[in-house]
């Protein structure tokens, strides 16, 4: 198994195995399998349709260029939205905000969730209790849920959005990565570096992390598809971006009144979103085909090889 | 002891999130009856509302007088129309429970269903379909599979159900249960998945089994190993699936509702929260929470039971 002796690969020297960039050759066999190239091209086609958009975009998106709800035509390809917009233009335009805020929002969950995981798996003891019980706090609130409470809050602002979405990501991350670290924590070089007198910051940076990539590969894909999903679906509740701006999830809310006249004006971007989804989506699983070797998501995995809860 | 002990730390979690949910919405945003009346605020108002919202006495009695009330019923009254937040939420709660049961039984039982012949004919025809088209609907938003559902039954291709319910809040569902078939119908597209790969999963699990091996040695006819062998035993884990799969719909219901315009407590969440009305905030994110962390008990215990070789203590 090709992926299996990726992930064992840098146990031989220590440090040494920055420099060779596994997560790179994961990345290119699962993209090179059916699935993870089918996710890819779909995840990518949006992504270009999102970026180079604003480039090619034939209109002002903001401008009321035809009729309310009209009907597609050559000019306008999509039709009119509900306040006459050009559908195409706002398509092109609104797309590119939503992709940044989730990425974004992945790194915070990715990165907040990873250190609290491994200094939770790596010390132990009170800090291990502390971390662990705030994740079952958190885990408490379904993640929209949360992101409206802190939303609630201060009101719909975006740096909010992407760190509210972030943040709920966390307590997930936490746990999956501080089960990968017990495993990794047990392992001889750790002890070593541990003897020679390493700090624990620089144990767990320079020792620990570096193992870890293949499950955190698995869960950023997870994280991205979840962030796309809620960040979309708070502008659909319209916690976006304040009104004259395109969103995609703005765009389906506030015409689909019009779904009889002009339906192009909410079915755009909803295949957008769905094809960007169902992208990052299929991709990620083939990342976890390729690393795992298994038919499973790591969650199910641990449900399967650990039935139920934890046990003292 | 097991049991008591889950619910043990069920409580302490519920009673941590009820304290989280109350500093939150009181106390960060320095002053929450400032937030409400924002550029409205002057002396008298921000007075009057204080003492509505008991901003005046201590913390720990303002806390405790919310979380008695929570018990009692005596919630406060709400910010956007002034009516008692209990008289409000009563029907809402109602309704979400309904959607929630009715999908979580259908979604149960299809993903099961479904799972279960999938791993019968693992690498048929109906195996490869189901397993491709369960990815590709994991990954969907809701509120994309409702818009689809709408433009395939209700706008552009059918017109056979209704689109948007119109219930005024305050009805319960069951007066117009055709309001209910798309909210399910999209709620049950989103939960399957999770529950079919899982239930196939362990089913090949098991159809691989020693068990299963020995039991099909002895010549035990197949129907048998099927039903008394492979099924129980690939229920266990597919239980606590079954189990975060209601823990999706706390949240799941928040989106649909309102595509629907359906009136339980998601879409009351998202009223309040665009009104910032403070006290249904307040009590919607306690009651969804407190369903988390029951339905999670749950999950866990029924789990513990369903196991075989887990109920003798190790």
């Amino acid at each position: 198994m090709a992926g299996a002796a990726l992930v064992t690969a840098p146990v031989a020297p220590p440090g040494a195995l920055a420099g060779r960039h596994p997560w790179l050759s994961v990345l290119w066999s699962a993209a090179r399998t059916p699935r993870g190239a089918a996710g890819l091209t779909m995840a990518l086609l949006v992504a270009g349709v999102a970026i180079i958009g604003p480039v090619v975009s034939p209109h002002s998106p903001n401008a009321l260029a035809t009729l309310t709800f009209a009907k597609p035509s050559g000019q306008f390809p999509l039709g009119g939205d509900f306040l006459g917009r050009d559908v195409l233009s706002r398509v092109l335009n609104g797309g590119w905000l939503l992709l940044l805020m989730a990425v974004a929002a992945t790194a915070i969950g990715i990165v907040a969730g990873a250190a609290a995981g491994i200094a939770a798996a790596y010390l132990r003891g009170a800090p291990d209790g502390l971390i662990m019980r705030t994740v079952d706090v958190i885990l408490a609130f379904p993640q929209l849920v949360f992101a409206l409470l802190l939303l609630s809050l201060v009101g719909p602002k975006l740096w909010l959005i992407v760190l509210a979405v972030g943040l709920s990501h966390a307590p997930a991350v936490a746990r999956v990565i501080r089960s990968a670290t017990l495993d990794v924590a047990e392992r001889d070089y750790v002890k070593v570096a541990e003897l020679q007198g390493m700090r624990p910051v620089k144990v767990m940076a320079k020792e620990i992390l570096p193992n870890l990539i293949t499950p955190l590969m698995v869960e950023a894909g997870l994280r991205l598809t979840y962030s796309i999903v809620i960040i979309a679906g708070l502008a659909f509740l319209g916690f976006g971006q304040p009104p004259p701006t395109a969103n995609w999830g703005t765009m389906i809310n506030e015409n689909r009144i019009g779904l009889q006249l002009n339906p192009w004006a909410v079915i755009a971007p909803a295949v957008l979103i769905a094809l960007l989804t169902i992208g990052t989506n299929t991709f990620t699983d083939a990342v976890a085909r390729v690393t795992i070797g298994v038919d499973r998501r790591p969650e199910e995995a641990a449900l399967l090889d650990d039935l139920g809860p934890e046990q003292a | 002891m097991l049991t008591a002990r889950r619910l043990g730390v069920g409580l302490i979690t519920l009673l941590v999130v009820s304290a989280v949910v109350f500093l939150a919405t009181e106390v960060l945003p320095g002053n929450a009856a400032y937030a409400v009346l924002g550029r409205n605020a002057n002396p008298a108002r921000l007075h009057a509302l204080e003492r509505q919202l008991h901003l005046n006495q201590g913390l720990l009695s303002q806390y405790w007088t919310w979380l008695s009330g929570l018990f009692t019923g005596k919630l406060g009254a709400s910010l956007a129309n002034g009516q008692p937040v209990w008289g409000l939420a009563e029907p809402r709660l109602i309704n979400s429970a309904v959607l929630v049961f009715v999908t979580g039984v259908i979604g149960s039982v299809l993903g099961v269903a479904l799972g279960a012949v999938a791993a019968l004919r693992k690498d048929g025809w109906f195996d490869h379909i189901s397993s491709v088209a369960a990815l590709a609907v994991t990954s969907l938003p809701e509120f994309i599979v409702a818009i689809g559902l709408i433009i395939l039954f209700s706008t552009v291709v059918l017109h056979l159900l209704p689109a948007v319910s119109l219930l005024p809040p305050g009805v319960y569902a069951w007066s117009q249960p055709e309001l209910l078939i798309l909210p399910v119908a999209t709620l049950v597209i989103v939960i399957v998945p999770y529950i079919f790969r899982m239930m196939r999963a362990a089913m090949i699990e098991a159809l691989e089994s020693d068990y299963v091996e020995m039991a099909r040695l002895k010549g035990v006819p197949e129907w048998r190993i099927v039903l008394r062998h492979a099924l129980p035993n690939s229920i266990a884990p597919t239980i606590q699936v079954i189990g975060l799969n209601f823990l999706y719909l706390a949240g799941g219901v928040v989106v649909v509702e309102y595509v629907f315009n359906y009136p339980g407590i998601g879409q009351g969440l998202v009223f309040a929260v665009s009104n910032r009305d403070i006290p249904v905030i307040q009590f919607i994110v306690v009651v969804l929470a407190a369903f988390y962390v029951c339905v999670n008990i749950a999950s866990d215990v029924i789990a513990l039971l369903a196991t075989p070789r887990r109920r003798i203590p190790r």
